[in-house]
């Protein structure tokens, strides 16, 4: 008798695959994104912006623009300003000495990227609020522009934020061992220097704020496309000064957001001050030539590594360099170098060596500020890495396989401390190595691509190994760090009247499933059918207070919380049901929604009765007792600043050596997420990731000419992977169920991406192996880059 | 973003169409697919006032043959020629190169006309007209005028057509049974405008090859014939020194313009390793290993 464990159960829903919950209305046209809802007598605003990466700005003439067709106001920088409570200042305490200039969310008296907000119009029509920005005219002085990361942080150049003294944001160094000593003594000692172009989401679903204030009861209610609706309302209401709990921010369908969606954006601040001022909804939707200039971007950086290694391949040794261009502000509240900050913490990661030396400079630029991005770091970090493994390998004449066999930390050898600093334990890199080995048939891909080759025809094949930080605690950088962004996650879940479950998050969906998943979790737990369940997410009002979802945290801080929180109320449940059976709790259970004898299936009461006689008919119970059908309970890390995951990639590629353009023939990825809930959902969290980490390996790049323009700021010019292009994916798992919870499950939103941009180098630069010196270093691995690499340019 | 505000009129017919024409001059503009048109406004990068949407022209759609040559009706969809037995009989060249542009759903409405009249630089259609020696018929109030294709295109987006004339039709000889036709192009992904492209007709016999066109497009401001690679490759066999000399030779036919997805070396180099691969090809056709096309 007693408990066993849900995902333990026979047939249990934790562990199986079932369609999205969202999926049948999405597909048949009927999502419901913010774009959808239009509520009476709704404004539209739209943005004059600047044309000019930095320039200070003389004056404004506004008059013509208010007086055009359909005009309700026409607001400044400097206007909009003094509705607000101050400025915001993008830092984190943790981050040492981190230096940012205080931002307000449209340009006050200087533009400081190409893009940057300067006048808001807010009209009848979008169109309306379109031509009379083009009304409005703008004096700017021309001010010296900062694109140019290497340059920016010489003594000589000019300074964007005079306040800050230069150009650099922060700086850090990290490390442990004998560096030097370990290179001294290493048989082989190799450097590269990589760069990374910078690019950006590209969410199919715009940036999006339908905003209304009512000033009868002096309530904001924002509609928004957003991650963090909790974190949104507090920063909205700090901002604007409106109490936070007379805000609602409300996330309906959210059309993709990979952390574009966790951030602030100026303009949306913007449209939802003047609904406050105008008492009327105003929506603001940034349009795709806006979002190129004003979504955050990311992974702008140059990075030179150094490693030792043996002749027999160990790796004795590494050392990297990062330089990070970041944007003209460090983005608020998240700040803008966390990216450098993962880089310096995972780069090597899955490896034993105990030598290690990391160091980050990261530079404001006239840009668009960057910031965290799916898998935010870790592209650059694995890619570095995996890159002078394979180039290890090479030298010492191991094959890839085996070089990694040799440095990978051992699965029965955790908890462990890797040479940045971080803690890890529960992970699985010899079981996933393996377990790739075989499902890429390795041995027999090797044999054919060397059958190609005899042919002329130039395959490759990559590996690459990571770690992935998911489900930050509150201990690492939020919360501690200063900033109001919760790293705990609630879960509330009630038993109504019918027997019906309601499960409240504080995590969100964006269409990778969350709300399906945590059904799962919670039918499972109190054992009843996913059909008596339905989750509630993306509303402040319905859910508590929770972070929401980013760093691949939804499943894993949200799962456990869901998990803890449907437990409680199955034992509530069963406690209720002892009392009205007269039998011990601990001889009852809950199956397909029955409370039946442990052991049994035969029901003795269903959740039914319980709701009805819990809601309604309470004098069935003893006066002393009061059953509480809804329970709530959050969850936070406690030990680790993250739950570590890990896993490998393989990818098959063909090289035009002629044309330098790539065929990726096949890709592999075997990943341990912990627990898996949905295995299906899993395995496309994983494509889906992978084809965005390809992404960025090969196609997307925000270019900047010299003047700090962006020169490629449409859909026919910013190119991003598409179908046709993209192969098969096979997924494997291996489950090591993370020990900081009980449900076990780790994140899995961002492994595709972590390691994709690796593996994607590794398997161009086997193909050419041989023909060139030359190596890619250089992402995105444009055929223009492959043909320089093989010195055909 | 939202197009700026224009005035909007459908064509009755061609007469009228030219009406408009001249009555807005600069201010109007002739909407065939808008696949183009669209997106340029909705950018604001024109301004027209006055749209003139000439969908509603039957005289303006449909394929024929008139002896020798095949007749395209200036607003015959992309779709069209793609699936028409007589281009595919009589325009292999074209059916060869119709895949490549762009997408299914852009395709269902663009049309050869507005591809031809817009003079994308980088597009398949007006490099394979000129590969293939057409006609173009332009029609204004005054009557109608052929133009050779060799003297329609004068560069970026500019053509022989004046502001106040409509393309109406296309005229293209008949692909000639002794000759063959090759059309090859590179692009970032499938369906994108071509960074660097050839399409080649001409005769192989055995290994001597006469009378090759080759037409070079998306490196150049407009398609170009390798009129020195032409030179140095007709009268010779296919053979490695060939190549050599035909490529040498290329260097002077073409001035790549540079942009964001790759630089004038490297579209040089690609020009000159698509005319490799395409005389290859051609040769392989010719001989009959290859099939018709
Ligand atoms: C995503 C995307 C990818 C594309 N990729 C390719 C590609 O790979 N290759 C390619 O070739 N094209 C490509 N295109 C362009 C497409 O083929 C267009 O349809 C074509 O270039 C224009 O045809 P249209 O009928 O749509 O013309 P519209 O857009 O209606 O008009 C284009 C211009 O031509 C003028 N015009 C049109 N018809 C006439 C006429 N009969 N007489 C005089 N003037 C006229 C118009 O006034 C306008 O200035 C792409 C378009 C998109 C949106």
């Amino acid at each position: 008798m007693g408990f066993i464990h849900p995902y333990e159960r026979p047939n249990s829903y934790i562990g199986r695959t079932l369609p999205r919950s969202r999926a049948m209305r999405a597909v048949a046209g009927r999502g419901r994104y913010t774009d959808d809802i239009t509520l009476p007598r709704t404004l539209h605003a739209a943005f004059v912006r600047s044309p000019y990466a930095h320039a200070k700005i003389l004056n404004i003439e506004t008059a013509a623009a208010k007086a055009a067709d359909g005009v309700k106001l026409v607001m400044t920088g400097a206007e909009l300003a003094e509705m607000c409570t101050g400025p915001w200042v993008g830092t984190l305490t943790v981050f040492d000495k981190m230096k940012a200039e205080p931002q307000y969310p449209m340009a006050v008296d200087r533009a400081c990227w190409h893009g940057e907000a300067v006048v808001m119009v807010v009209a009848e029509t979008r169109a309306q609020a379109e031509d009379a920005g083009e009304l409005v005219t703008i004096d700017y002085e021309e001010l010296p522009v900062v694109i140019r990361k290497e340059k920016a942080i010489l003594p000589d150049s000019p300074v964007i934020h005079p306040n800050l003294g230069d150009n650099i944001a922060w700086e850090k160094t990290l490390g442990t061992g004998d560096v030097d000593k370990a290179f001294a003594e290493a048989d082989h000692v190799l450097e590269e220097t990589f760069e990374f172009g910078r690019h950006t989401a590209v969410s199919l679903e715009p940036r999006i704020v339908l905003a209304d204030y009512d000033p009868g009861t002096e309530h904001l209610t924002i509609h928004t496309s957003s991650q963090c609706p909790h974190m949104i309302e507090t920063v909205f209401a700090r901002t604007l000064g409106v109490p936070e709990h007379k805000v609602r921010i409300i996330a309906p369908d959210v059309g993709g957001s990979f952390g574009l969606k966790i951030h602030t954006f100026g303009d949306e601040v913007a449209a939802t001050a003047a609904a406050i001022k105008l008492a009327r909804p105003v929506k603001f939707v940034a349009d795709r030539l806006e979002s190129f200039v004003s979504d955050i971007h990311a992974r702008e950086n140059r990075v030179h590594a150094k490693i030792g290694v043996m002749n027999d391949g160990t790796l004795v040794a590494a050392e990297i360099d990062d330089l990070s261009g970041v944007g003209a502000y460090s983005q608020f509240p998240r700040t803008s170098v966390f990216e450098a900050n993962q880089i310096l913490h995972i780069t090597f990661g899955p490896y034993k060596h105990k030598n290690y030396r990391a160091k980050a400079t990261v530079a404001y630029l006239n840009a668009v500020p960057t910031s965290q991005y799916r898998a935010v770091g870790h592209p650059i970090g694995i890619t570095v890495a995996e890159h002078m493994m394979d180039w290890a390998a090479d030298v010492t004449g191991l094959d890839p396989f085996d070089i990694r066999r040799k440095n990978v930390m051992e699965d029965d050898s955790y908890p462990q401390i890797i040479g940045s600093g971080l803690p890890m334990k529960d992970l699985s890199h010899q079981a996933c190595l393996e377990k790739l080995f075989g499902l890429m048939n390795y041995e027999e891909l090797r044999a054919e691509q060397a059958e190609f080759r005899k042919k002329g025809i130039y395959r490759g094949i990559g590996l690459a190994s990571f770690i992935k930080g998911t489900a930050p605690s509150p201990v690492g950088f939020y919360g501690a760090g200063g900033a109001r962004i919760a790293a705990q996650d609630a879960t509330t879940v009630k038993l109504e009247p019918a027997g019906g479950v309601i499960v409240a998050l504080g995590v969100t969906d964006q269409g990778q499933g969350v709300d399906t998943v945590m059904e799962q979790i919670a039918a499972a737990a109190i054992g009843c059918s996913m059909d008596m369940v339905r989750a509630i997410s993306g509303d402040t009002d319905a859910t508590p207070y929770g972070g929401g979802t980013y760093a691949s945290r939804a499943t894993a801080i949200g799962g456990e919380a869901t998990y803890q929180a449907a437990l409680d109320l199955r034992r509530e449940i069963l406690h209720m049901a002892g009392i009205l059976l007269q039998t011990d709790a601990e001889e009852l259970d809950i199956v397909d929604g029955n409370v039946v004898d442990f052991g049994s299936t035969e029901a003795r009461i269903p959740l039914s009765e319980i709701g009805r006689i819990g809601h309604f008919q309470l004098g069935e119970l003893p006066n002393d007792y009061q059953p509480i059908l809804s329970h709530t309970r959050r969850y936070r890390l406690q030990d680790s600043p993250y739950i570590y995951t890990n896993g490998i990639h393989g990818a098959y590629v063909e090289v035009d050596v002629d044309t330098g353009w790539i065929k990726h023939l096949k890709h592999w990825v075997v990943e341990d997420c912990g627990r898996i809930i949905n295995p299906q959902l899993a395995d496309e969290q994983i494509r889906g990731g992978c084809v965005q980490g390809l992404g960025g390996a090969l196609y997307e790049h925000c270019i900047y000419d010299d003047a700090g323009q962006l020169q490629n700021g449409t859909m026919a010019d910013y190119v991003t992977p598409m179908a046709y292009e993209m192969p098969d994916i096979e997924v494997g798992h291996v489950e090591t169920p993370t020990s900081e919870s009980e449900l076990g499950a780790k994140g899995a939103g961002e492994s595709g991406t972590g390691a994709a941009p690796g593996v994607m180098m590794n398997a161009v630069n086997d193909a050419i192996k041989g023909l060139t010196s030359g190596r890619v270093t250089e992402q995105p691995i444009a055929p223009e880059v492959v043909l320089k690499a093989l010195g055909k340019i | 973003m939202k197009a700026p505000k224009f005035s909007y009129t459908r064509a009755t017919s061609v007469e009228h169409a030219l009406e408009l024409l001249d009555t807005h001059g600069d201010g109007g503009r002739i909407l065939a697919g808008g696949q183009s048109l669209m997106p340029t406004l909705n950018m604001r990068l024109s301004q027209p006032d006055m749209l003139i949407d000439i969908n509603g022209l039957d005289d303006l759609k449909g394929i024929s043959l008139d002896g020798d040559t095949v007749c395209i009706g200036a607003l015959t969809r992309h779709v069209e020629v793609m699936n028409s037995d007589i281009v595919a009989e009589h325009l292999p060249l074209i059916a060869e190169a119709m895949p490549y542009v762009a997408h299914v759903a852009i395709r269902n409405r663009g049309t050869i006309g507005g591809s031809v009249a817009l003079a994308d630089p980088a597009a398949e259609m007006p490099a394979c007209i000129l590969a293939l020696g057409a006609t173009l018929v332009v029609q204004g109030s005054a009557g109608k005028r052929e133009i050779p294709v060799e003297e329609f295109f004068h560069g970026l987006f500019e053509t022989a057509r004046a502001d106040n004339e409509l393309l109406v039709e296309i005229r293209i000889p008949s692909q000639k049974g002794d000759k063959v036709s090759v059309f090859l192009e590179l692009a970032r992904r499938h369906g994108d405008f071509a960074i660097a492209g050839i399409a080649a007709y001409g005769s192989v016999s055995g290994d001597t090859v006469t009378d090759m066109r080759l037409v070079y497009f998306a490196s150049e401001d407009k398609p170009t014939i390798g009129a020195n690679a032409s030179a140095a490759l007709n009268g010779k066999n296919w053979s490695d020194e060939t190549k050599e000399a035909v490529n040498t030779a290329l260097e002077s036919d073409l001035e790549p313009m540079a942009n964001l997805h790759g630089s004038a070396a490297m579209k040089m180099h690609l020009q000159k390793v698509l005319t490799g691969r395409a005389m290859d090809t051609a040769v392989v056709r010719a001989s009959g290993a290859g099939g018709a096309a």
